[in-house]
């Protein structure tokens, strides 16, 4: 075995050795049980508690659950609009960046609230230090954060019985920044800056080129916010050209923690919800059909890129190794790892070009977050689109046993399939709508450099990452335009809150319900069986819907590629 | 009543299904089933497309037959549905015409009577009904007994006893009466009958959707937008890539993906499940017990009558030491003679077989005195000739004897003791002081029980068993049947508190029922069936009657309830599955005119793109009407492991929807360029 599969399956390993614990301190934590940091973090809650007038024993309806959580995201993006608006007025400027302008910061407020990081500017070029950080870092922790009490609440859900109320908005999003991200991402900034990871609030550096030019070179608070960049699968990245720069990805220590990072939690909430459930095989069962799909992926992308292009292998050139837009310093294996991971779990971090892989490499990746991010997925979103596609598999299977169909011992009724179909579809939908206009309206085209299929691909890439809170861009598309910012701002809200709501309400509907006891009659979740057809329901719903696009797009592009064209 | 399978295509049938599905395209009653009534938009489109087509001169052949297809798509759905209310109507016509022809003799106060016709009855009347007079309406029989010959409604020609008290005073109306005359307390108003019910529920304008047909309908409704969606922002990313596609094509594409096929059976599926109930001689209240009876997980069963056979037999004499086994039985049988218990004649039957003499009439000698059953003696028997023979339960015999200054035998005393650990009841015979033996009378399980009980298991389902019974005989009989638990001593209202508490840990409970102690227990259980000879207040309470009043009947009724959720989730899996043959169909049809290279994902090798197209839609619409059979009869359903039950299915209509649509467009791609309709 070549040492770059050796080191993926290694980092697979460390990260399922760290998820399966992590799981269940997230599962404690959320049940209110005592952990290592309770004695050293309880007191500082309780006080924030008491500062913001929050009871915490207060339980919520989901009704008033999604209130508290919208009314928490729109204050989020009015704040951050205000700030950019501002920069020019407040400190930690050194650059004397004027105020933003408005659909870019629009589009920039909303994607950083709903967890997307879509980039729509060039950060070393238009953001403060202080938008960075306090507008920016901020909302990817508290973004983050609000994902991952949807996510519990949603499990909530499913354990508690005969009761209208799913848990306590304000009480997740504080431990979820408290006792999970704010521990970790500490962890993961030091390592970063004793990398190398930039870290200062002082002015760019100026340096003599070789041929005695001036360069400005960007610096500026970097490690702080990269840790929180991966570990909240935020993904927005301090420069431009992300992890791919080697002022925020130096080393391949960091290249690789950057892979844990995004992964971390979002492998780690299956782990939780078995905890919660107090049924571990079932949680198993969630984490392995995610596993499964995310190799199927890496597999497909790694073959195409190793591979090569045949193209260049007619040149001659590097044995055909497509090396284009590869991070150099890493090699193939790693950049295409990072790929997919940065895909399946809506990171959206690049550590290298994704509009240089070869068709099919673009094929998986588009096709990751297309189905909605679920292969691990967002963190707290991820987990939720996954059981959207569960309660289709278990009202599907279910009915195939003659039972009137369960999932986790509750019913699935008319409310629950609303929910998960509206969940379910409407990212999608808006995707495929989105980018119908894009290529009718003349404002859509106008942003694209490459013709053919290449150039459908980027638009389908664009409103998937978008719909899919994901942020990665496959680049060749000018995407700062009131045109793309408008559109991709709409598609982040729907793929945001057209999860999460129908999720809340689905924890409502459910927690009413009495739990029905396992027995021989259940189908078992944590079952072999239900993995292949969880995973055939991914597969198959994505294929149905994204078949046509694809095949216009990224396969049409492979085809024409083996014939000698290219865009 | 009973239908049989084998006239499914009944050509009278047939010919009336086909006439209802002309008036079932109207969109005022097609939006009830929103997959068909999209394809129905569709149609009406591209026909306008074709009309204009044809007005305007162009070419029109490829567009008319795209047109007839989608029509036929939407007429085939409704064939299904009208064959199957058609079937279930069929039946309801011959009872409606039964029950409107009968004449009722109507008593009035002054005890005089007249007759009215059987449609006027209100509750509370009452009528009399004698020797071969059909009872009018449903009720209970408040004075009488009758014979009464049920086949019109159960298809049972065996006539059963209905009599006034106890819980078998139930009669329903359409049916007979052979001999003897009975006052019925009329229960219902007109409208409100078992054959105004069952009527009801065939014909499907009052039939409700349950929740799970609902939350399906959801679901296809839900993958309908989604494909609307695809085909509309196909046609512009065609259009970027410089490709034209023409909107019959377009809805072409739309109807194959949408879930046509099980959009189209749907609602057939729900229909003939109530069918194949009422074949089994069951009523539903509503299509939502049926689907609940898939899900019980535990079943409340009485003892007797449902596990056991009425009554206790006798089956074995065990004589006291120095006494014959002929004796015994002889004794046996004198003090059975006049014990018309069906423990007494079943001792008196094996009395006559272990004394060869069966068949011969046994006659007590001239100045016998028959001692009857007393509940304070606790024994019956006989005087005869200055012999006292008596026979009853141990402890009253042996005190029996005692005061006569005799006393009960040590090796009986062991026999009595070992009968009754095994779940049997003791009796013992005495002849004067002296103790002649004992008698084991023994629960005798029903036939088929055993088997029955251990299907349940199979699919899941633990049975209780509830019995006035003592426990050690309780958990022998339970042992016997292979009963998963038992309720013994239970008092009447053991068996509400029994539900409550399954229904508290969240099992879904069905139980059968007959008798007025039954009724809170009934309206309490998840799935209640009510003997239809049971007492009224009975048949109110529960959600199914069965017309035989056959307790196990709740096992097939369990069955079909499975079969109809099992018949929908296999048909709307292989709907959903044929999707990607049509894709590998339809879209290098599209696409491979203007990117040849695309043509590698044509792997049917379909011969062109607009025999590809006819194929799809052609396929599409003819799967309905061959699957309609299998949504009518129901998913072959045998009791076994959850995930082998799933693994077949998922096999059979997940892999085979994948395959047999690519097989099937194929061949009719190659039947289209025979016939040059391309």
């Amino acid at each position: 075995m070549s040492p770059e599969f050796v080191y993926v399956a290694l980092l697979l390993g460390v990260l399922l050795v760290l998820a399966v614990p992590t799981g269940r301190y997230i599962a404690k934590v959320f049940s209110g049980e005592r952990t290592p940091l309770t004695p050293l973090l309880r007191p500082i809650e309780k006080r924030f508690y008491s500062l913001l007038g929050i009871d915490e024993n207060k339980e919520m309806s989901w009704k008033t659950y999604a209130s508290a959580l919208i009314a928490f995201n729109i204050l989020s993006v009015i704040a951050v609009f205000l700030l950019q608006e501002a920069q020019g007025w407040l400190p930690l400027n050194p650059q004397g960046f004027g105020p933003v302008r408005w659909d870019t910061a629009v589009n920039t407020a909303i994607s950083f609230v709903t967890n997307t990081n879509w980039q729509a500017y060039s950060g070393e070029q238009t953001m403060s230090y202080l938008t960075q950080m306090l507008g920016l870092t901020v909302q990817n922790f508290l973004s983050g954060a609000v994902g991952i009490a949807a996510a519990i609440a949603v499990i909530r859900g499913f354990i508690r019985k005969n009761t209208a109320t799913i848990g306590n908005f304000w009480v997740d999003l504080t431990r979820s920044v408290l006792y999970l991200l704010l521990p970790l991402a500490i962890i993961w900034a030091l390592v970063f800056a004793s990398q190398g990871v930039v870290q200062t609030l002082g002015p760019y550096v100026a340096a003599q080129t070789p041929d005695s030019g001036e360069q400005l070179i960007a610096v500026g608070p970097t490690a702080s916010q990269d840790a929180i960049k991966f570990l909240g699968t935020n993904g927005g990245g301090f420069f431009n050209v992300n992890s791919a720069h080697p002022f925020e990805n130096p080393t391949p220590l960091t290249d690789s923690l950057q892979v844990l990072g995004m992964l971390l939690i979002a492998a780690s909430l299956p782990f939780a919800l078995g905890a919660m459930l107090k049924n571990r095989g079932q949680g198993r069962a969630i984490f392995a059909s995610m596993m499964v799909l995310y190799l199927a992926g890496l597999g497909v992308a790694l073959w195409s890129e190793t591979n090569g292009n045949p193209l260049l292998d007619h040149l001659g050139v590097a044995g055909g190794i497509n090396l284009e837009g590869k991070e150099t310093r890493f090699g193939i294996v790693p950049t295409v790892l990072f790929a997919e991971s940065t895909t399946v779990t809506s990171d959206g971090g690049v550590d290298g070009m994704h509009d240089s892989f070869l068709p099919l490499t673009g094929l998986v990746l588009l096709f990751n977050m297309a189905i909605g991010e679920v292969i691990f997925g967002g963190v707290g979103v991820g987990l939720i689109g996954m059981i959207f596609y569960a309660i289709m598999t278990m009202f599907i299977a279910g009915l195939m046993i003659g039972r009137t169909p369960e999932l986790f011992g509750k019913k699935l009724e008319p409310s629950e399939m609303i929910m998960a179909v509206i969940g379910l579809l409407a990212p999608s939908v808006t995707l495929l709508l989105l980018a119908t206009l894009a290529v009718v309206l003349p404002a859509g085209l106008f942003s694209l450099n490459n013709a053919g299929p290449h150039g459908l691909s980027e638009i389908i890439y664009a409103f998937a990452s978008a719909c899919g809170n994901n942020g990665s861009a496959f680049a060749g598309l000018n995407a700062n335009t009131i045109f793309y910012n408008m559109t991709t701002a709409l598609g982040m809200l729907v793929g945001r809150f057209a999860t999460i709501l129908p999720a809340l309400a689905i924890a409502g509907s459910l927690a009413q319900k009495k739990i029905v006891p396992f027995s021989a009659a259940t189908l078992p979740v944590a079952h072999p069986l239900f993995v292949v057809m969880l995973v055939g329901t991914v597969i198959i719903v994505g294929a149905l819907t994204f078949f046509p696009v694809f095949v216009l797009g990224p396969i049409l592009e492979h085809m024409l590629l083996g014939a000698g064209r290219t865009f | 009543m009973h239908i049989n399978t084998s006239n499914l295509w009944q050509s009278d049938l047939m010919k009336q299904a086909i006439k209802d599905s002309i008036p079932k395209l109207d969109p005022r009653t097609l939006w009830r089933n929103p997959v068909m009534f999209a394809v129905e938009m569709g149609a009406i489109l591209t026909t306008m497309i074709t009309a204009r087509d044809i007005i305007a001169g162009g070419n029109f052949g490829f567009d008319v037959q795209i047109s007839i297809w989608l029509w036929f798509t939407i007429l085939f759905a409704n064939f299904a549905e009208a064959l199957a209310e058609g079937r279930g109507r069929a039946q309801a016509e011959n009872l409606r015409q039964a029950r409107s022809e009968a004449i009722a003799n109507r008593l009035l106060n002054d005890g005089s009577t007249e007759q009215v016709s059987a449609l006027e009855l209100r509750k509370g009347d009452l009528v009399l009904a004698k020797d071969g007079e059909i009872i009018p309406s449903d009720g209970e029989i408040v004075n009488g007994v009758a014979l009464v010959d049920e086949s019109a409604i159960t298809g049972e020609s065996a006539p059963v006893v209905r009599e006034a008290g106890g819980d078998r005073c139930g009669v329903t109306g359409g049916t007979r009466v052979l001999s003897g005359q009975i006052k019925v307390n009329i229960t219902v108003d007109p409208g409100e009958t078992f054959l105004d019910k069952m009527i009801g529920m065939v014909e499907s304008a009052k039939r409700q959707k349950t929740p799970n047909e609902k939350a399906l309908e959801i679901m296809l409704i839900g993958l309908t937008g989604l494909f609307i969606v695809v085909v509309i922002s196909l046609e512009a990313f065609a259009g970027y890539m410089g490709l034209l596609v023409s909107v019959p094509v377009l809805v072409a594409l739309l109807v194959c993906l949408m879930p046509t096929t099980i959009g189209g059976l749907l609602p057939a599926i729900g229909i003939a499940g109530m069918d194949r109930l009422l074949s089994h001689n069951v009523i539903a209240m509503s299509g939502r017990a049926v689907e609940a009876s898939g899900d019980v997980d535990v079943v409340l069963m009485d003892k007797t009558g449902t596990i056991t056979l009425g009554n206790r037999m006798a089956t074995e004499f065990i004589p006291a030491v120095g006494v014959t086994r002929e004796e015994l039985a002889v004794n046996a049988m004198l003090s059975s003679l006049a014990d018309e218990t069906p423990e007494g004649r079943s001792i008196v039957d094996l009395s006559k077989s272990l004394l060869s003499i069966r068949g011969r009439d046994i006659r007590p000698a001239e100045g016998s005195t028959f001692i009857p059953f007393t509940a304070e003696t606790r024994m019956s028997g006989i005087d005869m000739g200055g012999r006292e023979i008596r026979k009853g339960a141990h402890d009253s015999i042996e005190e029996y004897v005692k005061s006569k200054g005799g006393k009960m035998p040590e090796d009986i005393r062991v026999a009595v003791d070992s009968i009754a650990k095994d779940g049997g009841t003791p009796l013992v015979v005495s002849d004067g002081i002296r103790v002649l033996g004992a008698i084991r009378l023994k629960d005798v399980l029903k036939e088929n029980i055993k088997e029955r009980i251990s299907r349940l298991r199979t699919v899941g389902i633990r049975s209780v068993m509830i019995t006035g019974d003592n426990p050690i005989t309780a958990a022998a009989i339970a042992a016997e049947a292979g009963i998963d638990d038992f309720i013994g001593q239970a008092r009447p209202e053991a068996k509400l508190e029994a539900i409550q508490k399954y229904q508290q840990d969240g099992h879904l409970v069905a139980m059968i029922g007959d008798g007025t102690n039954d009724a809170p227990a009934l309206a309490q259980a998840d799935v209640a069936v009510a003997m239809n000879a049971g007492t009224q207040a009975a048949r109110e309470a529960a959600n199914m009657v069965d017309l035989d009043s056959n307790p196990a009947k709740l096992l097939d009724i369990v069955e079909i309830g499975k079969q109809i959720l099992i018949t929908r989730g296999a048909l709307t899996t292989f709907s959903v599955a044929n999707d990607v043959s049509k894709y590998f169909a339809i879209l290098p049809a599209i696409f491979a005119i203007a990117y040849p290279s695309l043509n590698v994902l044509n792997i049917m090798q379909l011969a062109t793109p607009t025999s590809a197209v006819l194929s799809a839609i052609i396929f599409n619409a003819i799967i309905i009407p061959m699957l309609i059979p299998l949504a009518l009869r129901g998913v072959r359903y045998q009791p076994t492991s959850v995930t082998s039950l799933l693994t077949r299915n998922l096999l059979i209509y997940g892999l085979g929807g994948l395959i047999v649509p690519f097989v099937g467009i194929k061949m009719i791609d190659m039947l289209v360029v025979l016939l040059h309709l391309e």
